[in-house]
């Protein structure tokens, strides 16, 4: 598992897709940092998190979207299947390089905030606290479910694609509640499927335990599912 | 296969099926420690199958394989510590230098033994040395296939798994690599599957061939060619008429059957001229061709190639089939 996630880890480096997705992630960061802040005269932290969680969700598939689909494709995969290392450790690694350059990327950039400490009174060092484990946390759901749709094909764009696709899905299953206003049974299960609901309670400043187990829960979900794909493949 | 050794590879009754089709239909066989054993058999006969199998890469339909003992279904992780694998295409990650790859198989294979005295050994071992440090997408096939092979041999696994080692290869590269399995055998057990007759006969004590899922003949590689070779045919082009040579063959007792097939290359006369059992019978066709002062032009072999030995096994297994199938029924 050490060894993959190490591996991978350079890979990223050793190819483009790390320093693709370390710039326009950067970039990104301080373009939005700029306008939610400083321009706007605003020791608001929301907003920036609410955009770079979207922002997020349509760069993290540079990440994960070469992760198993090319391991595939090279043929890799069968030393990976064939050597003493279990294929949720093979999984664990990979989620594990992904998500750190994912992690490292947020907690990089949520320094700009640092900042902002000197000359707002209204600044809650807490609430960036909060919001940065939020983000984190809906990353982990990201990264997992950017190697479930890996694992799927050997295509990456197609992995890229489905990967955003699911990911929206999840993003605007919380917006499908409020059109149907009066069944409350179908609003309470959408409600409780949305990612992005969730993320609020984080980014006004409530620290909800369910919304991190939720969240933990869907990562681990999706690398179970994973790890399914390739004990099921075996088998046909 | 020497009597008292343990069998380091044990397959029982494998059978994998997709669908209705099967790739394996049930499969038996053991090798011993220290073996070279081949797989031979033409494309989608199933040897791929079976060392995916081996190796824990495919899971079975139903049967059992066992690696040194341990079930590799139940036992995955244990029993893939034994094997080294080099798979139909070598796994090979291209943006990755020769070292930092060999040191990534080393780290995945959770390898203890001293790191850098046994990657060099295994560099030199493969002829490598020289490469160590260039990326692996830059090197030529061969060196590809090499690195593959390195891969395979990092841990020192008891077990060695070729997947057609050498398709794709240039004469010089196949002959150092049937060298390389050559030495490796003396070490290790080697499995490779390939569908060249003459590489088994180079390289390999015993061999095992698949047709269609099914084992149809696994003995030693002398006894296997001795089978081929019983019953022998000829092709012999003599400048002579049909009447003349042909009473000259058939006296020879060494001949088994001659026959004109009617075509022509030059002004000489195409035959085809059967062994009797356990004789060869070029002599006695140049003899018979000398004494009667015929002039003989060509003599060579044919159904030695691949094709034919399976029609003659596959003949044969079937036959064999039939008796087992008739016992059977008697003693019921």
């Amino acid at each position: 598992m050490l060894a993959i996630f190490k591996r991978e880890l350079r890979s990223y480096f050793t190819g483009v897709m790390g320093y693709v997705f370390m710039v326009i992630f950067l970039v990104a960061a301080a373009a939005v940092f700029c306008y939610t802040t400083l321009f706007s005269m605003s020791a608001d932290v929301t907003s920036y998190f609410v955009i770079m969680l979207m922002f997020s969700a349509i760069i993290l598939p540079i990440l994960t979207m070469k992760s198993f689909s090319e391991e595939r494709k090279l043929k890799t995969e069968q030393l990976l299947m064939t050597a003493p290392v279990s294929i949720t450790g093979m999984v664990i690694g990979k989620f594990l390089a992904a998500y750190v350059m994912f992690a490292s990327a947020v907690v990089f950039t949520s320094l700009y905030f640092l900042i902002l400490i000197p000359y707002a009174i209204t600044f809650k060092l807490a609430l960036l606290l909060g919001n940065i484990v939020a983000l984190l946390l809906v990353g982990s759901v990201f990264v997992s479910v950017g190697l479930f749709v890996s694992s799927l094909t050997e295509n990456q764009l197609s992995a890229a694609v489905g990967t955003i696709a699911i990911i929206l899905g999840f993003l605007t299953v919380g917006l499908l509640s409020s059109l149907i206003p009066s069944n409350y049974a179908i609003r309470y299960v959408l409600d409780s499927l949305s990612v992005f609901g969730r993320f609020t309670t984080f980014t006004s400043g409530y620290f909800d335990i369910s919304a991190v187990v939720f969240y933990l829960s869907l990562s681990a979900l999706f690398l179970y599912l994973t790890v399914r794909i390739y004990d099921r493949r075996r088998y046909n | 296969m020497n009597e008292t050794s343990v069998p380091v590879i044990k397959v029982e009754n494998l059978v994998k099926r997709y669908g209705t089709n099967y790739a394996l239909n049930d499969i038996s066989f053991e090798i011993g420690e220290g073996e070279i054993v081949g797989l031979l058999g033409p494309n989608g006969a199933g040897k791929s199958t079976t060392m995916n199998i081996l190796t824990g890469y495919l899971s079975s339909s139903s049967g059992a394989a066992y690696i040194n003992g341990i079930d590799i279904l139940e036992n995955p992780l244990e029993a893939k510590k034994f094997i080294g694998f080099l798979p139909e295409q070598p796994p090979i990650y291209p943006e990755m230098t020769v070292a930092e790859y060999l040191n990534f198989v080393y780290e995945l294979k959770c390898c203890k033994l001293d790191r850098d005295p046994h990657i060099e050994e295994i560099l030199s071992v493969v002829k490598l040395t020289d490469v160590k440090d260039r990326l692996i997408r830059n090197l030529s096939k061969g060196y590809k296939q090499r690195v593959g092979i390195a891969q395979a041999l990092i841990g020192d696994p008891k077990i060695i798994i070729f997947d057609e080692p050498t398709v794709g290869l240039d004469p010089k590269q196949i002959l150092e690599v049937r060298n390389l399995i050559r030495m490796l055998g003396r070490r290790h057990t080697v499995i490779l599957s390939t569908h060249i007759l003459a590489e088994v006969q180079a390289v390999c004590e015993r061999v095992i061939i698949i047709n269609k899922g099914q084992i149809i003949a696994n003995e030693r590689t002398e006894d296997i060619t001795r089978t081929i070779e019983g019953g022998y045919r000829y092709e012999a082009k003599i400048c002579a008429q049909a009447k003349d040579v042909l009473p000259a063959l058939r006296a020879q007792g060494a001949i088994k059957n001659a026959e004109a097939t009617g075509a022509k290359d030059g002004d000489a006369y195409v035959y085809v001229v059967e062994s009797a059992a356990g004789v060869d019978a070029r002599k006695a066709v140049f003899t018979a061709c000398a004494d009667n002062r015929f002039p003989l032009i060509g003599l060579a072999p044919i159904g030695t190639d691949l094709e034919s030995i399976f029609i003659n096994l596959v003949d044969r297994s079937d036959a064999q089939g039939a008796d087992k199938k008739l016992k059977a029924k008697k003693a019921h």
